[in-house]
């Protein structure tokens, strides 16, 4: 059998309880934002639990600070921000933004396909909290988050060369610094 | 002195008495960074009771220690800092290199993990286990008492080539 073949699963009852407030949630999203909605995937026809919402880079932002504040949506915990490298594939990565509704409650997550070199604008205008998981993305894919205000790496050590999460980085890269990391001097200042 | 009080005279030499002292007043600093620390306090513990080898003395400053104990996963960006105490514990000192992510890096063949924590440090003792059972730590202590005793470390063997004014290295596999 080949691994990647969907495996029937009900997806706990999430889909009984929210169906019908994930599909009106949807319809309202392409009526408005129309063409910056490249694509959606709803459980079942595809092998996930939650909506998958494609939105264009340009437009994440507006898309994203539209379903935290507007009352049909009110998702308004970032609940994650990562990336995944799908190498052969292009664009070659996907920035993923996972929410949550507290008031639903209900998840959504939204996409958006970023091709090498290429930056997204930032959600820290939104949520603050996106702020460090922005650079995380930065330090494993090398992902530029444009108007971020503070994009340095996070987990890496200053001096390593590559980001380690990519497909074309070496498994076993390893990259030992005799002495500890340096400490930029303007950053122990207030 | 004697069983009727009486004096009694034991003739050694003065570096023997010294490493006798050394090997059984062995002051460890736990430098336990993930699921080893946990064994390596049930072999401090009663039922161990590492006390027995004179090993109970637990010293969370470099500088009152003599036993390294690294007790877990060393990731790269871990690696200058153990460096960094080892570097200011006194001579003469020695390393218990715990479990296998010390020793090789373990399961964790990836990017960000130090293979074996001998690429940064000179290691007397290596554990495996994963994690080792704390007779094994007892074991380990044992042999490194014996080889405390005999002066066969890293640490006395670079003491002893200093005093002979030989050239010394720092005992890396990888400096």
């Amino acid at each position: 059998m080949d691994i990647r073949t969907p495996v029937a699963t009900s997806y706990g009852d999430w889909l009984q309880k929210f169906e019908e407030t994930w599909k009106s949630q949807i319809a309202k999203l392409t009526a408005k934002f129309g063409s910056a909605i490249e694509e959606t995937r709803m459980p079942v026809a595809f092998a996930t639990d939650v909506p998958i919402v494609y939105v264009k880079a340009e437009k994440i932002v507006e898309v994203l600070s539209f379903v935290k504040t507007d009352p049909d949506f009110v998702y308004d915990l970032l609940s994650d921000l990562t990336a995944i490298d799908e190498m052969p594939a292009e664009p070659r990565f996907e920035v993923v933004y996972n929410l949550f509704s507290y008031s639903k409650p209900c998840r959504m997550r939204f996409k958006v396909r970023v091709s090498e070199g290429q930056d997204v604008p930032t959600l820290t205008g939104v949520w603050k909290g996106a702020n460090w998981a922005e650079r995380e993305v930065f330090d494993m894919f090398g992902i530029k988050f444009r108007g971020h205000p503070d994009l340095r790496r996070i987990l890496m050590d200053v001096r390593w060369e590559g980001h380690p999460l990519r497909k074309d980085y070496p498994l076993r890269g390893y990259q030992i610094f005799p002495t500890a990391m340096p400490v930029d001097p303007t950053l122990l200042e207030d | 002195m004697g069983k009727d009080g009486s004096a009694v005279y034991l003739t050694t030499r003065l570096d023997d008495f010294i490493n006798w002292g050394r090997k059984n007043a062995l002051w460890p600093l736990p430098f336990g960074t993930s699921c080893c620390g946990i064994e390596m306090m049930a072999s401090l513990a009663a039922d161990y009771d590492m006390a027995r080898f004179g090993a109970e003395a637990m010293r969370f400053s470099p500088r009152q220690a003599d036993l390294l104990i690294v007790a877990g996963i060393i990731v790269s960006k871990m690696a200058p800092v153990l460096r960094n105490v080892y570097d200011q514990m006194a001579d003469p000192k020695w390393v218990m290199s715990f479990g296998a992510c010390a020793s090789s890096g373990g399961i964790f063949n990836v990017y960000s993990v130090t293979q074996g924590i001998d690429t940064v440090i000179p290691v007397d003792v290596y554990v495996p286990g994963c994690p080792p059972a704390p007779e094994g730590v007892l074991h380990a202590l044992m042999r490194l008492q014996d080889r405390v005793a005999r002066g066969d470390t890293h640490s006395q063997r670079r003491i002893a080539a200093a005093a002979r004014g030989e050239k010394t290295t720092s005992g890396l596999i990888i400096n």
